[in-house]
């Protein structure tokens, strides 16, 4: 187990380093990001060669790649355009996100397992076809389509919540947005988790312990639902990590400013410190996720061991 | 015992209530501290130094923590003095500024010459990297401490001495008689020592003298200001105070002014202008700014600086239909260009409709003749470059093209070339890497035609992407700078503007507007010439 872990932590170095060098060139290939800085105006060349020295902007590509990777293991992701350290960008925008991707998992995890275990078990009934449906509306819905929608009428018609969130962004507020954001995911995990409960309901093990006499709500938990959980568990945590990124739409339709948002902006502003940063962040999050989750398999099913 | 318990829940519940109303939007409505409004905003660029902010939304918050030498009315855009008591001249090269007495910076630091002195030195100085160091280009030693290459010679602008607490004069390297009127603009305020002394500590909160002091500034999400109740100018808050609030996205803001979240909202997205009188009647406002988008050329291209080139240019300028662009993609919110300035100018000031002529006129025969005339368009198609991140540039892009194919009858005369990103673009078109037109926009700094013509056509200068130059256009802005009478350097403006016209240096297109709206707790709401709400003048409940 330990020996596998630290293999598995030796094999994030080279993907580490692939990801961040590829993001890294490509921010550089937007071109010179001074030029934008001085509105419809060029920036006289005095201060824009001071600027690019300060940015390091100056020197070959290599050179400001080997120098970053050199600053971001002091821990020194570096500054914005704005003056601000991008440290302290990732220390406000990180825990905001980190609540609506919490926010989210919880309600894909409570409520799309909860459906896909309640339609496994009733395969071909209402229930079933209904949620189906209703997971194939969510699934082609773009999420921009329902944030809009619901923001529309919960916030503007109804009066119910908050049109946008505030500055602080505490869970109540981020209930909604969580809930836009996991939409599309909660659906698949609904679907995924059917499947799965449906196929092993028949199998061997489940009508062993049907015959033993054991309640039917110890059979759907302990027996059938553990086993059915492995593929629902890799999709979800895989999601992690693309929420945490792929939170652009639904930061911006409710004003969230997390992680999206920096990214968006430093994309704009063709900031490769803010981009570079955020993005090698979110390279971690979803290697450390992946290991997590393929952690977990021995923890669901005993068989499958680590050596 | 019982009792006592019962209460203690009545109590529990009333809190309850109590924040629960707080989330549902309280807080920034009808919240303790009374007539505070709040307004949307984006994230400034740039750190907020008054030298180093060169876009509306750092500006806006420097018009309300800073007061200069002059204020322009923000009816009618003229300079009128606030700080200074009077600025002397007798040559347009040698001012005399003398300050009134008893203004303070709201830390209690005295305001006086020297104040204005060290910041116009600290902007200047090529070492503290200010991107608006070229408006001090003008005074007499700015070569010396920020030379266009190496090192800087000098500490201080010679140009710049104290006489005593409340004189300073101001030498010039040549002459300008619209100096006194620049210096409205932000980039010259007086800077207290607090700024010096730790720069870090000030730009986390700025303290300067205006209307408004800084509460507390989350940067990335919001900034509240609150009435300075000591304000010794005459243009005291009459609110108490403004909450700034950050949004990505201006059609979330336009959806919180909806939902009674938001107090004003100063860009009305593209999107809603057709639903906005619905929603919003009076209490939205579409006026005038002091900004003009036009079509600029690259005249570095052999292709577009030829013998012809001129007949194609203005027959591309008559192949757009300006009135109907402006009616059905902007509704409004922009008026069809008949001169290269603005009308917030006035008469007075340098701006003459109809200056273009027939030129700027829609006229798809004459405009067919024109190009035909000037050998054709270069390599049988115009490009027409913009950015394609902000302003909803594609939309009005392409009905420029539709327009320039439906007016020649060929379908492929036009396409628009878009690029990712405004520092892109920015990046191709001051680096001369473009073939053909592009959009070129311009707001003004201060209410001058100088702003207008200088920055964008004068040889070299700062705006002038295309590298268009006339040596005519030059002459006739030097002498309409060294004039002293102001209406006679008005004429002279005018008449090289009429050098840009006849040679058609950049097509003009139309004047953008700004446009506002707001709840029911506003009202005299306005913006100035610079498209940003006069927050002091607005009024609470």
């Amino acid at each position: 187990m330990g020996r596998y872990v630290l293999r598995r932590l030796v094999q994030m170095v080279p993907v580490f380093a692939g990801a961040t060098l590829l993001i890294f060139l490509m921010v550089n290939v937007m071109g010179d990001p001074v030029a934008g800085l001085c509105g419809d105006r060029q920036c006289d060349p005095a201060t824009a060669a001071r600027l690019r020295a300060e940015f390091g902007l100056d020197r070959p590509v290599w050179q400001q790649y080997l120098t970053y990777m050199g600053n971001v293991f002091t821990g020194d992701f570096g500054t914005a355009f704005n003056g601000q350290k991008v440290t302290e960008l990732m220390a406000t925008a990180f825990p905001v996100t980190l609540r609506l991707t919490i926010v989210a998992v919880l309600i894909e995890v409570v409520v799309g397992v909860t459906l896909g275990v309640v339609t496994g078990l009733r395969r071909g009934r209402p229930v079933d076809t209904g949620v189906l449906l209703l997971t194939l509306v969510v699934i082609s819905v773009p999420t921009f389509v329902t944030g809009l929608l619901l923001q529309l009428l919960l916030g503007v018609e109804w009066g119910w919540i908050r049109p946008s969130v505030s500055s602080a962004a505490p869970f109540g507020e981020l209930l909604l947005p969580g809930l836009v954001l996991a939409s599309v995911s909660l659906a698949y995990v609904t679907r995924l988790t059917r499947t799965s409960i449906a196929e092993n309901r028949r199998s061997d093990y489940v009508r062993t312990a049907v015959a033993k006499g054991l309640p039917r709500r110890r059979v759907v938990t302990r027996h059938l639902l553990r086993n059915s959980l492995i593929p629902v568990v890799t999709f979800i945590g895989a999601d992690i990590g693309f929420l945490m990124g792929g939170a652009i739409v639904t930061e911006r339709i409710f004003n969230i400013h997390g992680v999206g948002f920096q990214l968006y902006q430093g994309i704009l502003r063709q900031n490769t410190q803010t981009v570079v940063g955020f993005v090698t962040v979110l390279v971690l999050v979803f290697l450390l996720c992946n290991l997590v989750v393929d952690l977990l398999y021995a923890v669901l099913d005993p068989r499958i061991r680590y050596a | 015992m019982r009792g006592a318990t019962a209460t203690r829940w009545a109590a529990c519940v009333t809190a309850v209530a109590l924040a629960a109303t707080g989330c549902g939007g309280g807080s920034d409505s009808a919240g303790a501290s009374g007539a505070v409004l709040s307004s949307s905003w984006t994230d400034p660029q740039n750190p907020l130094e008054p030298a180093n902010t060169n876009e509306v939304q750092g500006g806006k918050v420097l018009s309300m923590i800073f007061r200069g030498l002059k204020q322009y009315d923000p009816r009618t855009g003229e300079a009128k003095n606030m700080l200074a008591e009077r600025i002397e001249t007798s040559d347009s090269r040698r001012y005399t500024v003398t300050l009134k007495d008893g203004w303070t910076f709201s830390d209690g630091e005295k305001v006086t010459a020297k104040s204005f002195v060290d910041a116009w030195n600290y902007g200047a100085s090529l070492r503290n990297n200010q991107k608006n160091a070229y408006f001090f280009s003008y005074i007499e030693g700015y070569d010396k401490v920020h030379p266009a290459r190496g090192e800087q010679s000098a500490e201080t602008m010679s140009g710049l001495r104290t006489v005593d607490d409340r004189t300073f004069t101001v030498t010039l390297s040549q002459k300008f008689s619209g100096f006194p009127d620049t210096l409205g603009y932000n980039a010259f305020v007086p800077l207290p020592r607090a700024f010096y002394d730790d720069r870090a500590g000030w730009l986390a909160k700025p303290v300067g003298n205006g209307p408004y002091t800084v509460e507390s500034y989350t940067k990335g999400s919001e900034m509240r200001l609150t009435k300075w109740g000591d304000y010794p100018g005459p243009d005291a808050a009459r609110n108490d105070g403004v909450t700034l609030k950050v949004y990505t996205d201006n059609n979330t803001a336009y959806t919180d002014l909806m939902a009674g979240n938001l107090d004003l909202v100063d860009d009305v997205p593209a999107q809603q202008l057709k639903n906005v009188r619905g929603d919003l009647g009076d209490r939205y406002l579409n006026t005038p700014a002091g900004i003009i988008q036009t079509l600029a050329f690259p005249y570095y291209d052999k292709n577009w600086n030829k013998a012809g080139s001129v007949k194609v240019r203005q027959g591309l300028s008559r192949a757009i239909d300006r009135r109907q662009i402006t009616e059905t993609i902007f509704q409004k919110t922009r008026t069809p260009a008949t001169d290269w300035t603005s009308p917030v100018l006035g008469a007075e000031g340098g701006y003459k409709a109809g200056l273009c002529g027939a030129w700027c006129e829609y006229d798809a025969a004459a405009a067919k003749k024109l190009i035909k005339e000037g050998g054709g368009l270069p390599g049988g198609q115009v490009k027409i470059t913009y950015n394609a991140d902000t302003g909803s540039h594609k939309l009005w892009v392409d009905a420029v093209c539709n327009s320039i194919n439906n007016a020649l009858g060929n379908d492929r005369a036009c396409v628009g070339n878009p690029i990712g990103t405004f520092a892109d673009f920015r990046s191709k078109s001051t680096t001369q890497k473009l073939s053909g037109p592009f959009r070129a926009g311009w707001q003004m700094d201060y209410p001058l035609t100088q702003n207008f013509l200088q920055p964008l056509y004068y040889t070299n200068a700062s705006s002038n992407d295309g590298k268009w130059s006339s040596p005519e256009f030059d002459r006739l802005v030097d002498r309409a700078n060294a004039e002293t009478d102001p209406a006679r350097s008005v004429r002279m403006f005018q008449q090289a503007e009429e050098v840009v016209r006849d040679q058609m240096a950049a097509i003009p297109l139309w004047y953008q507007n700004g446009s506002a709206g707001w709840s029911q707790r506003l009202s005299n709401v306005t913006l100035n010439p610079f498209s940003v709400p006069v927050y002091d003048q607005i009024k609470v409940g």
